[in-house]
């Protein structure tokens, strides 16, 4: 393991390098999570404090039966995938900067 | 043989041939790629080259269960609205999955969660704590699949013991997966997936067509604050506003009101237990004292574990090894929430047009009740359509036997992977040749499969939607907070991550069981004496309902207790953090353009130091 590295080596092995590297996939990675558990743990809240309004009809639905059991899969997909599109570019990135 | 006469009496030629079909498919499939499944390779990861779309079907096919073809429509119909959590959180909880824990697992590139837990903490020891725990949550995750078996046999053949078709579906499965291994069942999973959304939204369309939408079943059923108009639910009348036919309900049939409403049947049924226990004159305060807290902090500990456990729950994860790099691992992830999101619109609106038009299943129990609304209800349109209705409920028999044959294989290869990689392969004999470990393979399948059988021949009282909700909680408490805290924090140690998984897992066990001793002791069947004893627990959650909701749903404390004691010992044994975590970390999160894999196996071949 005594082979000369080259230059790019050090940076990738750097302690800075790492921090940013999980500071930047963690942040998105909440800000996602964030997103998704405010609709998640809001909704029970709503139906708790707000009950005739969560009750009110949507075409036969009540309100939280059609958020809860059809509008949340779409919601799910667009964070996903939004998610998916930014972490590939992340990756990206930090493959070019070290490249540079 | 009377006996074999009335098997074959009342059953239902269509429904037979379909589902026949479904068995002898999967089999030919099985046997067919067990010809090329040459290497372990191929038994344990599937060669580790399975193309995105191939992969994200046969991950969606191993995930549907029985619990989500027959359980969510039973439960939506039994518990209404509350239910409506369980495949909305079987669904979102692959986002937490691959917010945090897709890419970097596959990164790290090993063979199974033991292998995972060996690797990033260096320790052989924590392999067996992780390898127990595979086999743990499997048994737990069985366990209604095998219900799903024995419940769907009993309806094709009426007449037919429960346990036979437990006994007969865990065979051809033991046989089919000790054959092809891992490689074999993708392929049968990925068709068994399709298999499945074919066989659930074809059957609600032509229902929907027949008998009125979703949205106008659901709009049957009084709201609160509504007032009953046409005299919903008591007569068998048509609702003037929806012009949706409905049939009388039963008496063990929730009201509307409670029905449609969130903090239903479900989640205040321990409260409704004490009021009930109480003296007449103070049940109406105690309840409405307690009754909607009560059900807040049931809803909330069932939304934790469903979503934290799908994010852990091994056989998922064992998955993620068969993509080609973590680009494909994310990739994989986003398809398979899009797949299962699709399916999981459909099984609640059995549950709801159940509720409407097939109200006597709310009296019968075990088999009969209302998990098998899902294969009884397309026969309602037999009445008009004739043969229609026969072949409806056969696609519906082919789709619930795609469903617990596909989960339980792919429960079966991770178990029997746990048992044959790790146990056989790594601790007892690490020299084993190639050829020594297939046949270990083999042995340990038939070995898991009869357990697993036996466990299954016991739970026909308990829901099956429930129990997987429990397997999905000691998932959560155990692997969930495992693989993320080691994932986003280096400073874990063996001790931090053992004590914490170990804790937070087997309390999450030991309150699950508690629940389901009490549950059997209630049966009015064999089950109920077998487990009589247990009968005083049901006394004392009657005085202590919050403890009963507790135990029933410990996500809201398991979790959080496992990811404390993890926090807590690793600080206190901060030395022991591995000297090379910061490769670990970079091998975890750095992309894989990068080639740091390769890098790191070489540095760990040469620190290892022969």
């Amino acid at each position: 393991m005594s082979s000369p590295t080259p230059n790019h080596d050090d940076v990738v092995h750097s302690e800075p390098f790492l921090r940013s590297l999980m500071r930047r996939q963690l942040a998105l990675s909440i800000a996602c999570a964030a997103t998704f558990l405010v609709a998640l743990l809001g909704l029970p809240l709503l139906n708790y404090f707000a009950p005739v309004f969560m009750a009110t009809r949507v075409a036969g639905f009540t309100l939280s039966w059609l958020i809860l059991g059809v509008l949340f899969f779409p919601f799910v997909w667009i964070i996903s995938y939004v998610f998916i599109k930014r972490s590939l570019r992340l990756e990206e990135a930090e493959v070019q900067e070290l490249r540079r | 043989m009377n006996l074999h006469l009335a098997f074959f009496g009342g059953v239902d030629p269509w429904i037979f041939t379909f589902s026949f079909i479904t068995v002898a498919v999967t089999l030919w499939m099985g046997f067919r790629s067990a010809k090329t499944s040459k290497t372990a390779s191929d038994f344990f990861v599937a060669g580790r080259s399975v193309s995105v779309g191939w992969n994200a079907s046969a991950i969606s096919g191993e995930y549907l269960s029985a619990a989500s073809f027959m359980g969510i429509a039973g439960m939506v119909m039994s518990s209404g609205y509350d239910a409506l959590w369980y495949p909305v959180c079987y669904a979102c909880g692959y986002l937490f999955l691959l917010l945090f824990i897709a890419g970097p697992l596959r990164r790290f590139g090993a063979y199974t969660i033991p292998d995972f837990a060996e690797g990033r903490f260096d320790s052989p020891m924590f392999r067996k704590i992780a390898v127990c725990f595979v086999l743990f949550i499997g048994f737990f995750y069985t366990m209604p699949q095998m219900k799903g078996a024995g419940v769907t046999l009993a309806y094709i053949f009426p007449g037919l013991p429960y346990w036979v078709g437990v006994v007969l579906v865990g065979a051809v499965i033991t046989l089919n997966v000790a054959l092809g291994g891992m490689k074999g069942i993708t392929l049968v999973q990925a068709v068994q997936y399709w298999i499945k959304l074919f066989a659930i939204t074809v059957p609600v369309f032509v229902l929907m067509a027949v008998v009125g939408f979703y949205n106008g079943q659901v709009g049957a059923n009084v709201a609160p604050g509504e007032t009953a108009t046409a005299a919903s639910g008591i007569q068998a009348s048509a609702s003037p506003s929806t012009g949706i036919e409905r049939k009388p309900l039963v008496a063990k049939a929730p009201a509307d009101t409670a029905w449609i409403a969130p903090f239903g049947p479900l989640t205040t049924k321990a409260v409704n237990a004490a009021a009930a226990a109480l003296p007449v004159e103070q049940r109406a305060t105690f309840l409405t004292e307690h009754q909607k807290p009560y059900s807040l902090v049931y809803t909330y500990s069932l939304i934790i574990a469903l979503v934290c456990g799908t994010a852990g729950l091994p056989h998922i994860l064992v998955r993620f090894y068969t993509n080609p790099d973590g680009v494909a691992a994310k990739k994989t992830t986003m398809w398979v929430m899009i797949l299962i999101g699709v399916f999981y619109v459909f099984p609640p609106v059995f549950g709801v047009i159940g509720r409407n038009l097939m109200p006597e299943l709310y009296s019968g129990v075990g088999a009969k009740g209302t998990d098998k609304v899902v294969l009884e209800l397309p026969t309602l349109i037999s009445a008009k359509y004739g043969v229609v209705g026969s072949i409806l409920s056969g696609i519906t028999c082919a789709g619930a036997f795609a469903a617990f044959m596909s989960t339980f294989s792919g429960l079966l290869v991770s178990m029997t992977g746990a048992l044959a990689h790790d146990v056989y392969g790594r601790m007892l004999r690490p020299k084993s040749s190639s050829a020594e470990r297939m046949v270990a393979f083999k042995l340990a399948a038939i070995l898991i499969g009869g357990v697993a059988v036996t466990l299954g021949c016991f739970v026909e009282p308990l829901e099956i939607n429930f129990m997987v909700g429990q397997a999905f909680a000691i998932a959560a408490a155990s692997y969930f907070p495992l693989l993320f805290m080691s994932v986003w924090w280096r400073g874990m140690t063996m001790k931090g991550a053992a004590t914490g998984m170990l804790t937070g897992g087997l309390c999450a066990l030991g309150a699950a069981a508690l629940t389901n001793l009490g549950t059997l002791a209630l049966d009015k069947g064999p089950m109920g004496k077998i487990f009589a004893n247990f009968a005083p627990l049901n006394g004392y959650w009657a005085e202590h309902p919050l403890l009963r909701i507790l135990c029933e749903q410990p996500a809201i404390w398991s979790v959080p207790l496992a990811i404390t004691l993890m926090i807590v010992v690793s600080k206190a044994t901060s030395d022991q953090v591995p000297a090379d975590i910061r490769m670990k970390m970079l091998v975890l999160h750095a992309p894989e353009k990068l080639g740091l894999k390769q890098e790191y196996i070489q540095d760990h071949q040469a620190g290892a130091g022969h």
